[in-house]
């Protein structure tokens, strides 16, 4: 048994390399079902199931020498015993993720703790604070206990019978041939019907032991939401101190002279009525431009056809002084107002790309939202070979991932370009 | 200007509707009604003895386009009352949906613009006249935009203008010519924009808009 172990780790890496049939996803073959796919593929799945109940007394071994070399830990023998199993479980689980990776059709990954560059001793500790190490342990003992049943069962209901028949034959002796058929017949009707569900089982256990991809996905989750608060962050801070500055240098100083000229015009209206008239249209004339300011400021904090028609008709103003033929077609109820300003603000930086470089003769944003996801092409048929990383699109992007949106870019050479655009969001 | 206008006033912020009462009575105008809710509005639209409607896009209750919206439908009964839509600013769809709505008499400008006194009571009167009166923002934003490339920068002049609602006389005015050089930059315009002649203003005015929103 100490040679099965090894044995089997090194055809399960292997195969991580190269695709092994053995190996291939598990098929789906009903047992009411019985041809020739079916028994080749309960064949197949029976010697996956010898190789991992083999594994699994290796992995047996290995669980109970690290439990024995806890006490054993008061002396530099427990550190020896682990140095040594603790990789060799790494090892064989490593197997086991492939092998249950390739026949789930599912990555299974793990993500241990760095230990390279470290002292023996404290790599040791590092392995004991480490939850993937755990799972290792967790797991040689599952695969040497429940996990070896679960694998034991398939083999044996297919070969108890076949050695009896083999024998009967071999021997030529008809009553032990006949008498094994009676008895055994029934196993194999049962390692029929118990193989597919048993391996499969047990191959779900290895992943649900050693699988850590929900806990990387959830990791780089929270590093990208981290990462775009942050910036969303310094981006608003930036636009606060935009607008405070267009404000103090435009409308107010406007305001602030207009009334000026107010206050001289009434000391002059009698003494000098001409004067006190010019300084009167003055005044006026800085007021309008004031307006003129704020309007333009209003428009780039949100546009006020965005607030009064949600993203739709928002997109149509955009499209009409857009020079080429703009086909809107969307079908969106209202959205919380941060989305329509951020989607809003994506559409008008892909039309005036379109109509700055596309070179295209007609362009279009198609969009719906099915409940909780709105989804949004702008396209044009022109020269293609948009640039993702160009600012703008940068920007686009920085600004929906916010929102857990995402942007994908199609362009290529001579192609037409289409922006996908997909945010989750509720209906308001 | 045959006797005394009859002017419908639809402002929901008080200084404003009190400056604009103020601004028409001076321009010899008579008040009917002076408003300040959209519901009130539609109701004062329907009234007989109204040569002019004077109404601010936004107003009570949800502060979005309301205005807008009941002088829309207000047109659809009766296309040819005429309206003049102010706004703190303007924007092209919504002139879209104003000129779609009824024929002529139909104005959109710029808050702003009332500051000119004379040039907004010329306006309203235009307007009240059958005339169509944009503002020169929104003109202009359409005209920039749109590959106008074969019009000359006189021409472009001359049509900005035209789309203002301005009258050759005034356009010859404005441009320091004379009317007839104006009826010769139209006549170029209308065949560099394949346009068929029209000797209306109002329909002229219209049919660029319509040229300039089609392409």
């Amino acid at each position: 048994m100490g040679r099965a172990a090894p044995s089997s780790t090194v055809r399960d890496s292997a195969a991580v390399e190269a695709p092994l049939t053995w190996l291939a996803p598990l098929a789906p073959v009903p047992a009411g079902r019985i041809d020739r796919a079916g028994l080749v593929e309960r064949l197949r799945l029976t010697v996956v199931s010898a190789a991992l109940a083999a594994a699994g007394i290796a992995a047996l071994v290995l669980a109970v020498l690290m439990v024995a070399s806890f006490p054993a830990l008061l002396s530099l023998t427990g550190f020896l015993m682990l140095w040594l199993v603790v990789p060799l479980a790494a090892l064989l689980t490593r197997a086991h993720r492939a092998v249950a990776a390739r026949l789930l059709g599912e990555p299974v990954v793990a993500r241990y703790s760095g230990t390279t560059d470290r002292n023996p001793f404290l790599a040791v500790f590092a392995w004991a604070r480490d939850p993937a190490r755990w799972r290792d342990f967790a797991f040689c003992w599952f695969s040497g206990t429940g996990g070896l049943i679960m694998s034991i069962l398939p083999v044996a209901f297919f070969v108890g019978p076949l050695i009896h028949i083999i024998i009967g034959l071999a021997q030529g002796n008809w009553l032990w041939f006949t008498i094994a058929s009676v008895l055994y017949g029934p196993a194999w009707l049962v390692w029929w019907f118990i193989t597919v569900p048993l391996t499969r089982g047990r191959l779900r256990a290895d992943r649900g032991i050693l699988d850590q991809s929900r806990v990387a996905q959830l990791q780089q989750r929270v590093d990208q939401v981290v990462r775009s608060r942050s910036a969303t962050a310094d981006h608003s801070e930036a636009e606060l101190r935009r607008i405070e500055r267009d404000l103090h240098d435009g409308a107010q100083a406007r305001i602030a002279a207009a009334g000026m000229n107010v206050g001289l015009a009434e000391k002059l209206v009698h003494s000098d009525p001409d004067a006190a008239v010019e300084l009167l249209r003055e005044a006026r004339d800085t007021t309008v431009g004031a307006l003129e300011e704020l309007r333009t400021l209003v428009r780039g904090i949100h546009p006020p056809v965005l607030a009064d028609r949600g993203l739709v008709g928002g997109i149509e103003a955009l499209a009409i002084p857009i020079p080429i033929p703009v086909t809107v077609a969307l079908r969106l109820p209202r959205l919380p107002a941060p989305i329509e300003s951020a989607v809003y603000f994506a559409v008008a930086e892909c039309l005036a790309n379109i109509a700055k470089h596309a070179r295209a003769t007609r362009a279009w944003v198609v969009g719906d939202h099915d409940g909780d996801t709105l989804r949004l092409t702008v396209g044009d048929d022109g020269q293609g070979g948009a640039d993702p990383r160009g600012s703008g699109l940068a920007g686009i992007a920085r600004r929906l991932g916010t929102f857990d949106g995402t942007l994908t870019l199609t362009s290529p050479d001579g192609g037409g370009t289409e922006v996908r655009m997909e945010v989750r969001c509720r209906a308001l | 200007m045959p006797g005394t206008l009859r002017a419908l006033v639809a402002e929901d912020q008080t200084l404003l509707r009190v400056g604009l009462v103020r601004i028409l009575e001076a321009g010899g105008m008579e008040i009917v009604a002076a408003v300040d809710t959209a519901e009130a509005l539609a109701d004062a639209l329907t009234r007989d003895d109204l040569d002019v409607a004077i109404v601010d896009v936004r107003l009570p209750p949800t502060f979005t386009t309301e205005g807008l919206e009941a002088v829309v439908r207000a047109r659809s009964s009766r296309p040819d009352l005429p309206v003049l839509v102010l706004s703190q600013y303007v924007e092209p769809l919504y002139a879209r949906e104003l000129l779609a709505a009824g024929n002529g008499s139909v104005g959109y400008l710029l808050k702003d613009r009332v500051v000119d006194v004379d040039g907004f009571v010329a306006a309203v009167r235009q307007v009240a006249g059958g005339g169509t009166v944009l503002d020169p923002e929104v003109v202009a934003g359409l005209v920039s935009a749109r590959p106008l490339n074969r019009l000359t920068d006189r021409e472009r002049e001359v049509l900005t203008l035209m789309a203002e609602g301005r009258s050759n006389a005034a356009i010859a005015g404005r441009l320091y010519v004379t009317e007839k050089a104006v009826d010769k930059h139209i006549n170029n315009i209308f065949t560099k924009l394949d346009l068929p002649p029209a000797p209306d203003d109002n329909r002229r005015v219209l049919a660029v808009l319509a040229w300039l929103n089609a392409v």
